[in-house]
């Protein structure tokens, strides 16, 4: 594959994040924050985003499978998770999120449960998708 | 992927000198995204998780031996998460305007919140601006610009009724941003004619009325 075709394959990667509402504006925002001194930055951001919220879902985890749920705890862990989710643009896991406060909210603990799969799911999704995005972008730049 | 071939200014052509942000968040991301919008536009960043360690680096934790360091790592602007464990960013907030050394620093309050009480409550307590999470590139710029032109804490009663005003007005669009006319509390010049420019709203994220 040239050049210009591994371009436009990586062009079409990136639009179909946004297209199929997997990523939003704020991705975008990160974007433009790189330059030839940081050109990996987003990746950076994601791989950190990754790292550093792996714990806060465990610990998640864990809270979910207490009798009686706490709520508040739960709310509060969740409005944490929700903000770096919002700081990366991972649309879809974030919309999870708001859900999974509503739930925590009506008191809902089947709601909140189901809703913490589906989370996980969008953000095993997401990583997976980002993981091969960057690679891309990583062997696009090599041709540079 | 590079997208940043329309960067912002060039830090080391820029003839303005170089502010020291003292950024306070306890999120890693965050803290990692803030830093890099303002060294970006072109500041110095030190970024500490807590309110506890903010205070400690301004020297405002009793311990007399900082008060030396502080004088030398002078801090322009602070900017600082609401909601943080331990002390929230409204109580960091209020601790440096009751100090005497450090109350003409002036603060922003970021939150992921867009809680009309709260900002009320943090801008009468004396913060410059409250930014909604994710902060943006223009928000940053906004800050700077207004912290460059010797932006000085003036909040007075009529200055909060404008802001207020503006995020009221802002509601009603489903737009994110807004144009500003002059009745911005950041612009330095109060008598300044109505702005056609694109200056960014105060507050400049709504939550959308539709969702994509």
């Amino acid at each position: 594959m040239d050049r210009n075709q591994m371009n436009r394959q990586l062009a079409n990667m990136r639009k179909a994040l946004f297209d199929q509402g997997y990523l939003d504006e704020q991705f975008v925002q990160l974007e433009e924050l790189q330059d030839d001194a940081n050109p990996n930055f987003v990746e950076e951001v994601v791989t950190l985003f990754y790292r550093d919220s792996a714990r806060l879902i465990q610990t998640m985890d864990q809270t979910l499978e207490r009798n009686p749920l706490d709520f508040a705890k739960l709310d509060n862990n969740m409005h944490q998770f929700t903000g770096s989710c919002s700081s990366i643009g991972a649309k879809k896991v974030k919309h999870e999120c708001s859900q999974f406060r509503e739930y925590c909210r009506q008191r809902n603990g089947e709601g909140c449960r189901r809703t913490f799969q589906q989370m996980k799911k969008e953000y095993a999704i997401l990583k997976k998708k980002l993981e091969v995005y960057f690679q891309y972008v990583r062997q696009v730049a090599l041709l540079k | 992927m590079a997208v940043g071939d329309k960067m912002v200014d060039d830090c080391s052509s820029s003839a303005a000198p170089e502010l020291h942000v003292l950024a306070v968040d306890d999120s890693l991301v965050d803290r990692k995204v803030i830093e890099r919008l303002l060294k970006i536009s072109c500041c110095k960043v030190t970024a500490v998780e807590s309110g506890s360690r903010a205070l400690q680096y301004l020297g405002l934790d009793g311990d007399k031996s900082n008060s030396v360091g502080f004088d030398a790592l002078k801090v322009n602007l602070i900017v600082t998460d609401y909601s943080m464990p331990g002390m929230t960013g409204f109580e960091l907030l209020k601790k440096i305007k009751e100090s005497s050394k450090l109350k003409e620093i002036p603060v922003v309050v970021m939150s992921s919140e867009n809680i009309l009480t709260r900002i009320d409550r943090c801008l009468e307590e004396g913060a410059e601006d409250f930014l909604l999470k994710p902060v943006k590139l223009a928000d940053v710029k906004r800050l700077t610009d207004f912290v460059l032109k010797g932006g000085v804490s003036k909040n007075d009663g009529a200055c909060m009724n404008r802001k207020r005003k503006l995020l009221d007005d802002s509601s009603s669009s489903s737009a994110d941003s807004v144009s500003l006319s002059s009745s911005s509390p950041l612009s330095s010049d109060s008598e300044s004619s109505p702005r056609h420019s694109s200056t960014p709203h105060l507050i400049s994220k709504r939550p959308r009325l539709s969702s994509s």
